[in-house]
């Protein structure tokens, strides 16, 4: 089983897009083998990583490559191919897991929903396509999926299409991503003519072996930023990020999958596999494009976290939570922390599907209500939620020791302390953890303490179908922790191909008591500040100007709204201009040339031949009526007319040829 | 694999194309079977190049993907004006669209 995997890892994300056709080809009513598709497909992705998993760790940097040719095209071979190492495996098995989490708790969130199976056939279709682009071996392969991952997004957050806002949020999402992708192809474009080959791995050839490398030579950079933009499209960083709050509008399991295990992890993933293009002329392992990526991170982190703590839908916290942490993540990529950063990514997939199911358990139990002002003292009607819930925001929080975000924050913390070129980002890294305390607190005070208010008078706890999910991730990002902690930093060495060693002593690092410390201080003011909060944020009271600031975004979508929305509004404007007066004036002007024959030949008519002729006409008038019924004015009667003529033509052909 | 089987899927798929175009009402399921059309004039050109004298040089394959471009600018076109169309008349059903009735 273990060698026929890994040869064979195609099929992994092969299931779960069959189990999405199966389901949309059963039909809107099957909604029981809708499900059973479904959950059957993920289980088995979810087997077969595990199997691909364990063949992985046979050796050390294990790596299989199945390459094929998919067309030839003159000299050019074209290859794509699928690859199963480390990087593979483990997100591999991250997605099928919280996939498969978030699938068993849909079936109680959308039990209502009319259009129930569709809502499986897209969350496998999501689910496939992301796990093909995290076994892709080429880059163009990657893009398919990517771009299969960026119509996937499409159908889920705009689900509810019949709401107006679900239906801009999609849109919004769609066109986005794009712009991101237009620079990511044109990086592939690039790459190709640099290198002659889109495969990553092949033998010492690939794109990303040295031979590869080599050949990129200085456009390296160039082309390391063009990928670098898909990336900040799909995972949401700054400028680009625009479309993940909006995303909200999707049901909460959808966000909680874009959020957590597929879409936004797919740029991070993206950035962590070419990582060598972006290396290629390091020095001290800093190279302009790493610098890039280091202060979008940087920019995107903070400023998420800042927004996050003016917010007051409960969805949109977690979402400007999500654009914080990814920010963390292109940080610690670009300073070189490579496995640190996808260690976090794998963390935060655990803990952050949590966070989001545990707000669609609140949102479900209160009647969808997404305003945390109305809720409060729901510890005590939906005890379960809570816990977890907990558990989830220590642990995004980073609090040390039993949370895994804890321990791959301080890793990030400890590779951002040593990049050479400076220590900003270090320190506003620091500010980012306080600020995530102080938000998730925040939100617990509002939604779990307190006083009831009218939304959570009539709040129960979910049913087991929605609550076990919940157990589940917890103790995932519980349980978690033990292959990250610097006395057995198994996942690390797994990631970066050593062996990890046990070493007891090594546990507590200068790093962790920093973070305890700043962990501590963001709860304790976040406590402190929100411990008689009422309707108006104490914040809110305290700094109108500035909280009406973050509350609104930082006015992003406004300036947006005002510059390159407005820009291609004239642009479309001018081409409309353009059609009405320029083309339309030059085809009358043709026109009039043919009206003026007209004119000449009808006084010739008229005075020269009109006599006569008028006999004739009348026949001619009465045949005009025939053939006038002809002309029904539907196109598709011409059509098939057209179609009956060539018909005619053909077998006449055949009869004489 | 034979040129004769390929061709039969082309015609195949063709006369389906065609069916939609002339049956559909819809004027979107109509560019899809446009599309279709085009698809099986494609798979034509690939089949009689590949099962060409000299398949060396990629002719047909040349002739098949700038028609996928002009089919790709002809669906934005086509799309552009369903919504055009829509907006002015209420309705993408091409039943109510006579007006070249004569």
């Amino acid at each position: 089983m273990n060698s026929w995997i890994t040869s064979n890892v195609w099929l992994v994300p092969a299931v779960p897009l069959a189990a999405s056709i199966l389901i949309l080809a059963s039909g809107k009513s099957a909604r029981r083998s809708a499900v059973a598709f479904a959950i059957l497909g993920q289980v088995v992705a979810l087997t077969m990583s595990i199997f691909a998993f364990v063949s992985t760790l046979h050796s050390h940097s294990f790596r299989v490559v199945e390459n094929f040719t998919w067309f030839t095209f003159g000299e050019q071979n074209l290859r794509i191919g699928f690859v199963l190492d480390p990087l593979a495996a483990a997100m591999l098995i991250m997605i099928t897991l919280v996939g498969l989490c978030i699938f068993i708790f849909s079936i109680g969130y959308m039990a209502e929903d009319k259009n129930f199976s569709q809502f499986f056939a897209y969350l496998s279709f999501f689910s496939g396509a992301m796990l093909g682009v995290v076994v892709a071996n080429s880059l163009l392969l990657l893009f398919v999926f990517w771009e299969l991952v960026g119509l996937a997004s499409y159908l889920l957050i705009g689900f509810w299409i019949e709401r107006p806002s679900a239906a801009a949020a999609a849109k919004k999402a769609f066109i986005t991503t794009r712009i991101g992708d237009m620079g990511f192809f044109l990086g592939i474009l690039w790459l190709y003519h640099q290198s002659g080959t889109l495969l990553f791995y092949d033998g010492g050839r690939g794109c990303l072996e040295n031979a590869g490398l080599v050949a990129l030579g200085a456009s390296a950079t160039f082309i390391a930023l063009l990928i670098f933009c898909g990336a900040v499209g799909k995972s949401g960083q700054f400028p680009l990020h625009v479309w993940l709050p909006d995303a909200m509008e999707g049901p909460t399991p959808v966000s909680a999958l874009i959020h957590a295990a597929t879409m936004v992890a797919a740029g991070v993933f993206l950035v962590a596999r070419v990582y060598p293009v972006f290396g290629v002329g390091a020095i001290n392992g800093v190279t302009p494009s790493l610098t890039v990526v280091v202060w979008i991170g940087v920019i995107t982190g903070l400023m998420g976290a800042l927004i996050a703590v003016a917010q007051f839908d409960i969805k949109r916290i977690l979402a400007y939570s999500t654009v914080s942490q990814l920010g963390l993540m292109m940080v610690s990529l670009g300073v070189g922390g490579v496995a640190a950063g996808i260690m976090h990514l794998l963390a935060h997939g655990f803990f952050k599907a949590l966070l989001f199911l545990g707000a669609g358990s609140v949102i479900h139990g209160l009647h969808h209500e997404q305003d945390i002002r109305k809720m409060g003292g729901l510890r005590r009607l939906m005890p379960i939620t809570f816990s977890t819930y907990a558990i989830g925001m220590m642990a995004l929080s980073g609090v040390p020791f039993f949370f895994s975000g804890g321990w791959t924050k301080e890793e990030i913390l400890h590779a951002t302390s040593n990049w050479p070129r400076s220590h900003l980002p270090h320190y506003l890294m620091l500010i980012g953890v306080i600020l995530t305390a102080l938000y998730m607190t925040r939100q617990i005070i509002y939604v779990f303490f307190g006083n009831r208010h009218a939304a959570s008078e009539h709040g129960r706890e979910s049913s087991r179908v929605m609550t076990l999910p919940l157990i589940v991730l917890a103790v995932c990002a519980i349980l978690f922790s033990v292959v990250l902690t610097p006395a057995w930093p198994w996942l690390e060495s797994y990631l970066t191909g050593h062996s990890a060693r046990f070493d007891p002593h090594l546990l507590i690092q200068p790093m962790i008591i920093v973070s305890l410390a700043l962990v501590g201080a963001g709860v304790s003011l976040g406590i402190w500040i929100y411990r008689r909060a009422g309707e108006t944020d104490p914040l809110q009271h305290a700094q109108p100007a500035l909280f009406r600031f973050l509350e609104n975004k930082m006015w992003f979508d406004e300036i947006y709204e005002r510059t390159v929305v407005a820009l291609s509004a004239i642009l479309a404007r001018l081409s409309d201009w353009m059609d009405r007066h320029v083309w339309d004036g030059l085809v009358q002007d043709i026109g009039r040339i043919g009206q003026f024959f007209g004119r000449v030949t009808t006084s010739a008519d008229e005075r020269v031949i009109n006599a006569g002729v008028d006999e004739s006409t009348s026949g001619a008038h009465g045949l005009g009526r025939l053939m006038s019924r002809w002309h029904s004015g539907q196109i598709q009667t011409y059509l098939g007319a057209v179609a009956l003529g060539m018909l005619a033509l053909v077998l006449l052909y055949a009869w004489l040829g | 694999m034979t040129l004769s089987i390929l061709l039969v899927v082309s015609a195949a798929l063709f006369c389906i194309g065609l069916l939609a175009a002339l049956s559909r009402r819809h004027a979107i399921f109509i560019l899809i079977g446009i599309e279709m059309m085009l698809a099986a004039a494609n798979l034509n050109f690939i089949a009689f190049w590949r099962f060409a004298p000299q398949p060396a040089q990629p002719t047909g394959m040349m002739v098949a993907i700038f028609a996928i471009a002009i089919a790709a600018a002809e669906a934005a076109v086509g799309l552009a004006m369903v919504i055009a169309v829509y907006r002015h008349f209420r309705t993408t059903n091409v039943d109510r669209l006579d007006r070249l009735k004569g």
